[in-house]
């Protein structure tokens, strides 16, 4: 029988097509991303327009005689320089105590939300992929008490370092090189004896990362955020770095589980058995397969770093001022809620918009990467 | 029958190979038992030719395929291939000798990268050889997918799109990429349909004489096993219990094991009469056995001296051999 005979090849649909048709009949999940879409957008442009050193929208320029306006008014031209008139014509969105254009404000802050979100869960991420792999590939292998002691005393090395006195320092690197000897003997069998402690293996890697999720996830994590940030000096960088610290273990805990059903699968097996590296394995055959739950829960994660990030900072914890983020126009609005409402309204509903409409997209996503619904359509 | 280095026309040789697995139990995972898996199995594979491989699910047969290709590691044993011993090379010696040995699996649904196109997880042999070049590669996967009977411009397709039968040519396909001499056969046509398995079992036989490929081919359908194979193996509790020519275990088999796997198969006459008692029980538990043969609790033949010691595999004539003493009238 000739190869033709033996099937007719379907019409051709990428997986790219087939989630967009998925996408399209799930109303919810398609306005999320719309909106995702917009937000992105608004905030590049924003980030354009209110930086440099003569920005289109200057944030930061107080206006004293202009304060509280509410929103779509015009400035008072007789009144005000003429370099210091918003562009547009009108306050859009007002201004607030100072006199500051709430408009730019939110543009400003728009950037600083949208980068916290993504770098945040950038990190997070990333940190869940490496450990989740590391505990769902390498998993069963085992950590030996020489092992331990050599990364401990690298840390207490690396945390004490140019801290103590030299004494300590000579100590530790005696300690070290004594070490790495008696390691190094073991290996050519030369002595035995004692060395034999070194070699008790401890516990496996698995062990090693589910029992630091489990400790991680014990903390309340916004807790833990308000106590390093309060220790560190305030700054959006710190933000983010602190937040991705906080955030990975779901994203480890759902790489670990996916790699541990995946290993076993025939077509890695398959892999193995033609030669490819671990590293290759792991890159083009497991993560792939495993990373589409994971981006469900980054895509709900960012709403909850834009979400962390408004906290923080309305608690005064965040971006420093003059740099506005929702979370701090949020928190000095508040003092005018009566007066002029707008500046905790417009704040409030930017957040709601953008987090809604993350989760909103998330779930979306989580239907349509489920494989079984594929199946079904 | 035990030799120190195999002939020359032997392609793959096993030696007393074993593979066991801790039982842990309790708070401290403390080792409380084996399951031998694979206990001392001797095999030989002659370079062209095809062994078959038969038991009931859970012998060891899988565990055996994985020995070999060196994916689990053995806990003693040895294996030639080619005439140079497999178990102790290093692992970038094993990496050459490992695209001399391929598998191709039973689920045709599990052995293919759902999110690598056709062509993709073919390129991947073709990469792991150190083929050059995207174009040479492209024509390459061409030619292996027309070789097994599927238009090359199948290679842009995801395994979705594909049949059960289409798939488990695509994964021939792949074993194929690498050039290899030997293909491991794990269950390759239980999983499909019988006029998708004659198809296969074809195309297998047609690449062998092609290509001068040699077959473990493993499988509990007898039928499908005497079609394919020169020589057979029958395994039960990772022992080998009969092992010969293809005609002496199906025309005489001794093994009181054999009767009972061989007469339980279906004859495509129902009305006619067999006289044979079924095999009585389940495959008894391979965790922690009781000395002696290991088919003792099922025998129709057994008495005492089979509950003691090891009973080792006898030579009938030429190559066949059983593990049994009381058909040989011993």
């Amino acid at each position: 029988m000739s190869a033709s005979d033996a099937f007719d090849l379907p019409p051709r649909q990428t997986r790219l097509q087939e989630s967009w048709s998925l996408l399209r009949r799930n109303r919810m999940a398609l306005a999320g991303l719309v909106i995702f879409l917009l937000f992105f957008i608004l905030a590049v442009v924003g980030m354009v327009l209110t930086t440099g050193t003569s920005p289109q929208l200057d944030p930061s320029l107080v206006r004293l005689q202009e304060k509280l306006r509410p929103p779509l008014s015009r400035p008072h031209l007789d009144t005000l320089p003429p370099a210091e008139t918003p562009p547009l014509g009108l306050y859009l969105l007002g201004t607030d105590e100072l006199g500051r254009d709430v408009f730019a404000r939110m543009l400003q802050g728009a950037w600083v939300s949208l980068t916290v979100g993504f770098v945040a869960v950038g990190i997070a991420v990333i940190i869940g992929v490496l450990l989740g792999g590391l505990a769902g590939y390498y998993g069963q292998s085992s950590i030996r008490v020489g092992e331990v002691l050599i990364v401990l005393l690298v840390v207490t090395g690396l945390v004490n370092w140019g801290r103590l006195s030299q004494a300590f320092l000579v100590t530790i690197t005696v300690a070290i090189v004594g070490l790495a000897a008696v390691l190094m003997l073991s290996r050519t069998k030369k002595i035995g004896g004692m060395l034999f402690l070194f070699r008790i293996q401890l516990f496996s890697v698995d062990m090693l990362v589910t029992g630091l999720i489990d400790i991680m996830l014990c903390f309340p994590s916004f807790f833990l955020i308000l106590t390093v940030v309060a220790l560190l000096p305030a700054s959006i960088y710190n933000i983010m770095i602190v937040i991705g610290l906080t955030s990975w273990m779901g994203a480890a805990r759902f790489i670990r589980a996916e790699f541990l059903s995946l290993r076993e699968q025939d077509f890695v097996t398959a892999a193995r058995a033609l030669g490819i590296s671990d590293w290759r394995i792991i890159l083009r055959h497991m993560v792939p397969n495993a990373i589409a739950p994971v981006l469900v829960s980054a895509t709900i994660g960012i709403a909850g770093a834009i979400l962390t990030e408004a906290g923080l900072s309305f608690l005064g914890f965040g971006v420093p001022p003059p740099h506005a983020t929702w979370g701090n126009i949020l928190s000095d609005g508040k003092n005018y809620l009566f007066d002029a409402p707008w500046l905790t309204i417009i704040p409030g509903l930017a957040i709601l918009v953008v987090v809604l409409s993350f989760n909103l997209f998330g779930e979306g996503l989580r239907d349509i990467l489920n494989p079984k619904l594929r199946e079904r359509h | 029958m035990k030799k120190d280095s195999p002939e020359n026309n032997v392609i793959l040789a096993a030696q007393d190979l074993k593979k066991y697995f801790p039982v842990r139990r309790g708070f401290l995972q403390r080792v409380v038992g084996w399951i031998k898996a694979v206990d001392g199995v001797d095999l030989e594979l002659s370079g062209g030719k095809t062994l078959g491989l038969v038991g009931e699910s859970g012998c060891g047969k899988s565990t055996l395929a994985r020995l070999i290709l060196r994916l689990m590691e053995p806990d003693e044993g040895r294996i030639y291939f080619r005439g140079c011993e497999i178990t102790e090379l290093s692992r970038a010696e094993m990496k050459r000798h490992r695209r001399l040995m391929q598998i191709v699996f039973q689920d045709p649904f599990g052995s293919l990268n759902p999110r690598m196109t056709v062509g993709q997880s073919i390129e991947e042999g073709l990469r792991a050889v150190g083929m050059k070049g995207r174009e040479k590669r492209r024509h390459r996967v061409a030619e292996l997918l027309e070789m097994v009977g599927i238009p090359g411009r199948a290679a842009q397709r995801y395994p979705h799109e594909f049949s059960g039968g289409q798939r488990q040519r695509i994964g021939i396909a792949r074993a194929l990429s690498v050039e290899p001499a030997l293909i491991i056969c794990d269950e390759p046509v239980s999983a499909l349909d019988v006029s998708i398995q004659a198809q296969i079992l074809n195309l297998l036989r047609n690449l062998q004489s092609n290509l001068g490929l040699s077959y473990l081919f493993i499988a509990h359908d007898l039928n499908v096993v005497e079609y394919v194979s020169d020589r057979v193996a029958i395994m039960y509790l990772g022992h080998i219990m009969e092992y010969g020519p293809v005609e002496a275990i199906y025309g005489h088999h001794l093994h009181p094991y054999s009767t009972a796997l061989l007469e339980a198969a279906p004859v495509p006459e129902p009305s006619s009469k067999r006289s044979w008692t079924p095999l009585a029980g389940d495959v008894p538990s391979p965790f922690n056995p009781p000395p002696g043969c290991k088919f003792q609790a099922r025998c129709p033949l057994v008495e005492d001296r089979c509950r003691e010691g090891e009973i080792t595999l006898y030579g009938v004539n030429g190559t066949h051999r059983v593990r049994c003493w009381k058909v040989l009238g011993r």
